[in-house]
């Protein structure tokens, strides 16, 4: 068992690292991932606050700026909180994720279709 | 271990994976439980998303949520992942239990304050006439929310078993998987909470 596992059980930046450079150089490394993914986060989330709070454009721009930060910030917390980085290593995450995301898309994004039609239907 | 025999094919598909280890056993297990999770709370989000106008003549979201008190309880959950990462990077580097324990520690307070503030939130919503069986919006509301801090909760317990079992043996394989698991599960549940303020509350204001 190799104790310079990770969370995921794989290196963070998705190729071994204990082989070359000192265990400081990882650590600061990892370190730097985590401050990384947290100003990200900081600076996504207060952006769509500050816009709903000043009402800073339209309805339908707010949605979309909302929805556009949300994204990012999501995909920020998978890279730099949960580790998993597509082009290198863990497929099996990466691959079990995405099929999760597409039996969401298809089942509650059926079920708002489904119903939006519906509701449309009764007025 | 022969490798092979014990893979799942449904997922193992690289050849990179001839050897699996107890470790990567275990946190993959835990990943198709999160992924699992997800689907749960998508489809409640869905629920939620079909509900959100179904006010009955009762609050909607603009005279119940209050935007200031959200933005507390998301900085607490943001910080208390960044902690929780802190945490791990201790265990991962053999910083000893108390650095551990110290890190698990903050991130328990700040989940309190998440906590706090969140039942705060609710209980304003009840006086502002906003009960679970108001309408089909606070219905949905009550379904997909307090879920959300159920799970929050049940990560408390967790991490406090985890400190716990830390004090009294040190730092053994089971606690340091138990560590590595219950982060997959804290920055999952962040995530769940962009999910939430972004649909539910900023949504709702707009």
């Amino acid at each position: 068992m190799n104790d310079a596992h990770d969370l995921g059980g794989h290196p963070p930046w998705g190729h071994p690292h204990f082989g070359g450079g000192s265990s400081g150089d990882a650590y600061r490394k990892d370190l730097h991932t985590y401050l990384w993914g947290l100003l990200l986060a900081v600076a996504l989330t207060v952006v769509p606050f500050a816009a709903v709070y000043w009402h800073a454009m339209t309805a339908s721009s707010l949605w979309i700026t909302i929805g556009v930060f949300a994204l990012v910030q999501a995909v920020v917390h998978f890279r730099c909180f949960l580790h998993v980085h597509p082009p290198h290593e863990n497929v099996d995450e990466m691959l079990l994720v995405l099929f999760t995301v597409i039996i969401l898309i298809m089942m509650a994004g059926g079920t708002v279709w489904i119903l939006g039609n519906l509701h449309s239907r009764m007025y | 271990m022969s490798g092979n025999t014990l893979d799942n094919p449904g997922f193992r598909l690289r050849a990179s994976y001839h050897h699996v280890d107890r470790e990567g056993e275990v946190m993959f297990g835990f990943w198709v439980f999160l992924m699992s999770d997800a689907i749960i709370f998508g489809l409640i989000f869905a629920t939620y998303a079909t509900m959100v106008r179904a006010t009955a003549g009762g609050p909607g979201p603009k005279q119940l949520f209050d935007i200031g008190s959200v933005a507390i309880e998301t900085s607490a959950l943001l910080l208390s992942s960044f902690t929780y990462g802190l945490a791990s990077l201790a265990l991962r580097y053999h910083a000893g239990r108390w650095a551990v324990i110290a890190w698990l520690a903050v991130t328990l307070v700040l989940a309190f304050v998440f906590l706090w503030f969140e039942v705060h939130d609710f209980l304003t919503m009840f006086a502002h006439g906003g009960s679970p069986d108001r309408s089909g919006f606070t219905s949905a509301f009550f379904g997909l929310v307090p879920l959300h801090g159920l799970h929050v909760t049940s990560g408390c317990i967790w991490m406090v078993v985890l400190i716990v079992r830390m004090l009294r043996k040190g730092i053994d394989e089971d606690v340091r998987l138990g560590v590595q698991r219950l982060a997959l599960f804290w920055h999952f549940l962040d995530i769940v909470w962009i999910a939430i303020f972004s649909l539910v509350y900023l949504g709702g204001l707009v």
